[in-house]
């Protein structure tokens, strides 16, 4: 009998289950009632660490920007983000004049379901998961498609050309980079042969970010940009396109297309934790699963924070930049990688451990070289020096000058 | 399979209604504690601070229509190479020299979609 | 009546249901919102068959791409987004064609179906993904099927690029 602090969840669902079946309540219903509770819980828990998102990073944001963040609303500014929710708790719901209903009222509670379906089929730890799901990597994928029809929804549903404009413009983002975000969830894929995110998790020996560096930062990049998170924040720029899909809304429909997106960026910290930083593996997680939770916690804080970094200190792109990266450098690099790595892994396969990490590290190193050496010099070809060293040139109009470049009489 | 792979769709089916809920439920209730005072004016659509001028229509370029035919080829493509990876450890050099061709295909549709000028945004 | 029935009768009408809007609707953009619908009721009744893979599938492709390319090609049409209903004149020709063939493929499947062998019950080590991905790449399978598809998207990409390209005199 697992005791509560090795395992807290599984002992309250054991006891919970004891505590219905000795009520006669059939079995079938146990598995209904634990199946909504433990959803229930999940989802509330993920939409509370948002929460605790919306003050973090205002926090590290303002010391990035040499500023102290919120620091009046509790100690250290803490309870700013409920303060911030019950401002707009109260704000009054404008509806846009010629605005359809349905998809402008659904469109907010869509973008934010899309993201939280992503928690229902990762592994918290070795015996906490949500839904045990055999395809949970095409789940996971197929769950950001609902998301963009959100966005068109948004776009569509405000009645306002701008919005609409803005709505597809987004989606067209969006879309460009899951392209390269689905072909490297490819290697994972290979790496442990099945779809299913425990499964993929327990084959992380060697996590995959050290067999695969390359693709998982594709991968990471591509995500950054799928969420729509700095550098790749067009979507929501003021100063760039009127304001995009969410103009039109406000009070808590806009709230909560604010909440998604900061709900999306810590879904997709712990999406690449899940894939490539070997999940809720650790010194001891398979005895202890709350050890195993907790270290999954941290790896998916750890690249929030990096998340965080990114949009702190990077300037925005443009978006013939953003789709010129997609698909000029993202989609070749992880087509290209995805045959070589298939090609190497299968000679390597057999090899000693050692012997196939250092072999795939030295594939991505080549590859890392070989893409810098590309784009350097790709941008040796483009720039062009600014001012030109003054030559003599014998035109007709400077015949009769006396230039210190020497202009020849 | 059988159940499990039911009872994991069933965990998701519920997930899905309490993802759903809990946002319309926290909006319907903002929606009984904010003001509600339409006006014309307010009610408006925005579009840069002056009246709005004709009907709500966009002239898309083409430019997006290419952008997602190609993602349509590439998820599509990506979703044939879903069950050779995950069959991926269990394959010949055969097998697997099948995928890389079918990668080279469409990379090579990618670089001629490339020189040809369709990705570009302008 | 087992709940998994239920499901399935519920996925069914809802299906079948958007599938009648989006024929009835005036806007195309409803249309398509209702052809989305109708996507994920036949998501769901993948679902209900055990086949995940393809449940998945469906929502990744059909919803994630081809809906949205659907999408932007109703914004790419002129004066699409007014509404319109303008019947075409060969809409109940064509509605008693659609009828004729759907009686004749209903007759079909239950002629089929009933002599037919109930679902198996499979075991619960049977993985159908890896059956797939080693069935697509065996010469003996669908090898030769799986590269003809990696051409025929290639066509599709090319054929894209000429229309949208040569014609690029006369503007976009």
């Amino acid at each position: 009998m697992t005791a509560f602090w090795q395992d807290p969840i599984t002992f309250l669902r054991l006891w919970l289950e004891g505590l219905l079946l000795s009520w006669g309540v059939p079995a079938s219903w146990v598995l209904v009632i634990r199946f909504a509770v433990g959803a229930l819980l999940l989802a509330t828990a993920a939409l509370l660490l948002v929460i605790l998102q919306l003050w973090l990073e205002r926090k590290l944001i303002g010391r990035i920007q040499d500023r102290l963040g919120p620091n009046r609303v509790g100690p250290w500014g803490l309870l700013q983000p409920i303060a911030d929710v019950l401002k707009i708790f109260t704000k009054e719901h404008i509806t846009p004049a010629g605005a359809d209903r349905v998809p402008f009222n659904l469109a907010p509670v869509l973008s934010v379901a899309a993201a939280l379906m992503v928690w229902a089929v990762i592994p918290f730890s070795a015996t906490v998961m949500g839904a045990d799901l055999n395809v949970g990597i095409l789940y996971l994928l197929a769950v950001g498609a609902l998301g963009e029809l959100a966005i068109i929804l948004a776009g569509w549903g405000s009645n306002n050309k701008y919005a609409l404009l803005g709505a597809l413009r987004t989606v067209a983002q969006l879309i460009s980079y899951s392209v390269p975000m689905t072909l490297s969830a490819l290697v994972p894929v290979m790496f442990s042969g099945s779809l299913h995110l425990n499964v993929i998790t327990q084959a992380q020996e060697v996590w995959f970010v050290v067999l695969a560096p390359v693709p998982a930062l594709i991968f990471l990049t591509a995500s950054v940009a799928e969420v729509g998170r700095a550098p790749f924040d067009l979507p929501e720029a003021e100063s760039e396109l009127v304001a995009g899909y969410s103009v039109e809304y406000s009070g808590l429909k806009f709230g909560f297309f604010y909440v998604a997106e900061f709900l999306k960026a810590f879904t997709v910290s712990l999406i690449f934790a899940v894939l490539f930083l070997g999940g809720w593996r650790g010194p001891g997680a398979e005895a202890y699963p709350v050890l195993g939770f907790v270290y999954l916690m941290l790896k998916s804080g750890a690249v929030y924070l990096l998340m965080i970094l990114f949009r702190g200190t990077l300037p925005r792109f443009r978006i013939d930049q953003v789709m010129d990266l997609n698909w000029k450098v993202f989609t070749p690099l992880a087509l290209i990688l995805l045959m070589v790595i298939a090609l190497a892994d299968y000679f390597l396969r057999g090899t000693f451990p050692f012997v196939r990490v250092l072999g795939l590290l030295g594939i991505n190193g080549l590859a890392y070289v070989v893409l810098d050496r590309l784009l350097s010099s790709r941008e040796r070809l483009r720039r062009r020096p600014v001012a030109q060293p003054v030559r003599p040139v014998a035109r007709p109009e400077n015949l009769i000058t006396s230039s210190d470049a020497g202009g020849q009489a | 399979m059988g159940h499990e792979m039911l009872n994991a769709w069933l965990y998701i089916g519920l997930f899905t209604l309490v993802a759903a809920a809990l946002p319309a439920i926290a909006i319907f209730l903002a929606g009984l504690l904010s003001p509600r005072k339409p006006n014309p004016i307010k009610d408006a659509t925005y579009e840069c601070g002056v009246e709005t001028v004709g009907p709500a229509w966009t002239q898309l370029r083409v430019q997006y229509y290419l952008f997602a035919l190609a993602f349509l080829i590439f998820d599509v493509e990506s979703v044939l190479l879903f069950p050779w990876a995950v069959a991926y450890q269990q394959l010949p050099l055969f097998a697997i020299v099948e995928a890389i061709i079918f990668l080279a295909i469409l990379v090579g549709g990618l670089f001629y979609a490339w020189r040809k000028g369709a990705l570009n945004w302008q | 009546m087992s709940a998994l029935q239920w499901v399935f009768i519920i996925a069914s009408l809802i299906t079948v249901g958007a599938a009648v809007m989006m024929v009835a609707s005036h806007r195309m953009m409803h249309a398509a919102l209702w052809l989305a619908v109708a996507l994920l009721g036949v998501a769901v009744i993948f679902v209900t068959l055990e086949a995940s893979f393809f449940a998945v599938v469906q929502l990744l492709v059909y919803i994630g791409a081809i809906l949205i390319l659907i999408v932007f090609a109703i914004m790419l049409t002129q004066r699409s987004t007014e509404a319109g209903s303008r019947l075409n004149s060969l809409a109940w020709g064509a509605a008693g064609v659609a009828g004729v063939i759907w009686t004749a493929l209903t007759y079909v499947f239950i002629r089929w179906v009933v002599s037919g062998t109930p679902m198996q019950e499979l075991g619960a080590s049977f993985d159908d993904v890896v059956l797939l991905g080693k069935a697509l790449v065996d010469a003996e399978g669908f090898a030769v099927p799986f590269e003809v598809a990696s051409v025929l998207l290639l066509a599709a990409l090319i054929g894209a690029v000429y229309i949208a390209f040569e014609r690029k005199g006369e503007g976009s």
